[in-house]
């Protein structure tokens, strides 16, 4: 392999591994506050895609009524889960953002997607479709089962990936699609190529990882999201309202879904279901970073995205098989020196 | 007489099918140092988690007046009920000062700072080791830093649950001196001990936990009088442990 080839081929794993960097700090975070394993955060990368696609054909997405279907759900539970405690504050809080947002918004997607604004409103009108989803989500499936163990979790995780895949069918259709370049831009270094939409990836996965990094080490807040993994008990005793903290962390992981949609969107074409494997190589980076360190995750996703631009050189059709057999020494690694942990709780 | 600050009555709490606490009804005025005692097992710590609402529990708890047995967690701490557990609980890794701000993530911003300034002055030892990391700090440390912490919330009722657990006689001094100075300061003080003679010295009222039921309750000397308490509470010897 010469260098032009070596270049090329690590341009490629590095965009693919700051996207799975995003995918995976969301998985990081959701699995601190929540101990949920988010097996459906690929989800929001693949509909934030075919949002962004559906868009630039001047065709309104079916994002919205997925959101507004969600939306009923939440409230639902809402009303099953606390029936006992409903306030007027929590039905007014209900109404407003399970209901009327939705609604909203589809209003807003169906007026505006005929116009074809341009590619700013369609990345911002797909993050505002997605994000809330994230909370309705844990409101749905996780928060009734939060004093439950890791394993159960997981399984309402399975659970729900197979619902939203399954909904993804319905809302998105059978078709794959791609988006346009963030920029189409390139110039050379030497014998490489450089894409603007490489480099668009690279500025946009260290923005958001240097404001995750601001947030979690300046903020009370999220210092408070930090303190719900750090001691649950403790968490609860100081009033961390643990709830709240499940849905914003949430929150944060729908949006970094997102964004990840908006920057993978151009590198491939996605389809309803493409989100898993994404998702699933994510999980490589996290299980990598022991599911705690960030920094380490992020390197571990870059190294994941490393390894899977070799391993289509050599042997493309092995290429996902390598990249999942990565975990193995991994694993066996962290079992002979990781400390043993007991499972609080 | 005024309502009590804290009204428990006829508290059951269980662990799945078996019941470890049983029927127990405890009361602590506004201002007052009331002190459970009682052996280990004896059942102290789960009524302590059951009051905070770390457990569920049968029976009625009133706290200023308001029923708070169906509330959740969250709600009993900003009503200003606090508990300083026995394990402590604290951020272990996160420096002490963000420990101590967590414990005021209930209040404004304004309100933080300045409580913050008064656990520094309370605890020194806290303010010199502000940027250690929790899981650092020495047992006593810990200590000081769970009571700051639950402090930074500002409680009308503070919980504690054995806060002389493992430490020296002379950092327990401590401890109870300060326990003292918080009642001088209007807080009202739930103290769970099995530093029996240490707990009565500082109380102003006391109730024997034994096997899950109170058996016994009056004021520190009372308590200090009976003979069998004395025997399996206080020691023969001096020794405090
Ligand atoms: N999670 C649990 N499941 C089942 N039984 C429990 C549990 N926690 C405590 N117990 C039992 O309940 C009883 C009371 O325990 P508790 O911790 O309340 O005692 P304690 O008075 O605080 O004792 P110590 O002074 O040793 O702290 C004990 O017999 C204990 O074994
Ligand atoms: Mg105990």
């Amino acid at each position: 392999m010469d260098t032009t080839i070596f270049l090329f081929l690590l341009q490629d794993g590095v965009i693919n591994g700051a996207v799975y960097a995003l995918v995976a700090i969301a998985l990081v975070l959701v699995f601190a506050v929540t101990r949920v394993i988010f097996v459906p955060q690929g989800e929001f990368v693949a509909f934030a895609a075919l949002t962004v696609a559906a868009l630039e054909n001047g065709r309104a997405p079916s994002t919205p009524w997925l959101l507004l279907a969600l939306g009923i759900l939440a409230a639902i539970a809402e009303v099953v889960w606390h029936f006992r405690d409903l306030t007027v504050k929590r039905i007014v809080r209900v109404a407003l953002l399970d209901l009327a947002l939705p609604v909203a918004l589809l209003w807003l997607t169906l007026a505006l997607a005929p116009m074809k604004l341009g590619q700013l409103v369609n990345i911002l009108l797909a993050i505002a479709l997605i994000t809330p989803m994230g909370p309705m989500i844990y409101r749905i499936a996780f928060e009734p089962l939060a004093h439950s163990s890791v394993l159960v979790l997981l399984m309402a995780a399975f659970g729900v990936h197979f619902s939203l895949i399954g909904l993804g069918l319905v809302f998105f259709g059978p078709e794959g699609s791609g988006t346009t370049p963030l920029s189409s831009a390139s110039f050379s270094l030497g014998d490489l190529v450089v894409t603007g939409q490489s480099v668009a990836v690279l500025i946009v996965t260290a923005a958001l990882l240097v404001l995750f990094a601001l947030f979690f080490g300046r903020t009370l807040l999220g210092k408070a999201l930090r303190a719900c993994s750090s001691n649950r008990i403790g968490a609860r005793l100081v009033g961390i309202p643990t709830s709240a903290a499940g849905q914003f962390s949430f929150a944060i992981a729908a949006l970094l879904g997102a964004v990840s949609g908006i920057l993978v969107g151009p590198l491939m074409t996605v389809f309803y279901d493409s989100g898993f494997l994404i998702g699933l190589k994510a999980f490589v980076a996290a299980i990598i970073g022991g599911l705690v360190s960030y920094p380490l995750t992020v390197i571990a996703a870059l190294g994941v995205g490393f390894a899977e631009a070799l391993f289509s050189f050599w042997a493309s059709n092995f290429k996902e098989v390598l990249v999942f057999t990565l975990i193995i020494p991994v694993l066996a690694w962290r079992s002979i020196y990781a400390p043993y942990h007991e499972e609080s709780e | 007489m005024s309502a009590p600050l804290l009204d428990v009555r006829d508290l059951s709490v269980a662990y799945g099918r078996a019941e470890v606490v049983h029927n127990v009804s405890i009361q602590v005025t506004q201002g007052a140092l009331v002190t459970v005692i009682g052996a280990n097992g004896a059942g102290k710590t789960t009524l302590l988690n059951a009051l905070m609402g770390l457990l569920g529990a049968r029976g009625a708890i009133t706290f200023r007046g308001r029923p708070i047995a169906n509330v959740p967690l969250e709600a009993r701490v900003q009503q200003g009920l606090c508990l300083v557990p026995e394990r402590r609980e604290l951020f272990a890794d996160m420096p002490v000062e963000d420990n101590l701000l967590l414990g005021g993530i209930r209040r404004s911003r304004a309100e933080r700072n300045q409580t913050l300034e008064q656990v520094f002055s309370q605890f020194p030892r806290l303010k010199e080791r502000r940027r250690q990391l929790a899981g650092t700090l020495s047992g006593g440390e810990r200590q000081m830093l769970a009571m700051g912490r639950a402090l930074m919330a500002r409680p009308t009722l503070l919980m504690l649950d054995e806060p002389s657990l493992g430490l020296a006689p002379r950092i327990v001094r401590d401890i109870f001196q300060i326990l003292t100075e918080l009642r001088a300061s209007g807080v009202s003080i739930l103290l769970v001990e099995q530093n029996a003679r240490a707990a009565l010295q500082v109380a102003d009222y006391a109730y024997v936990m034994e096997l899950g039921a109170i058996t016994t309750q009056g004021s520190p000397a009372e308590i200090a009088q009976d003979s069998r308490l004395v025997e399996s509470y206080l020691g023969l010897g001096g020794n405090d442990y």
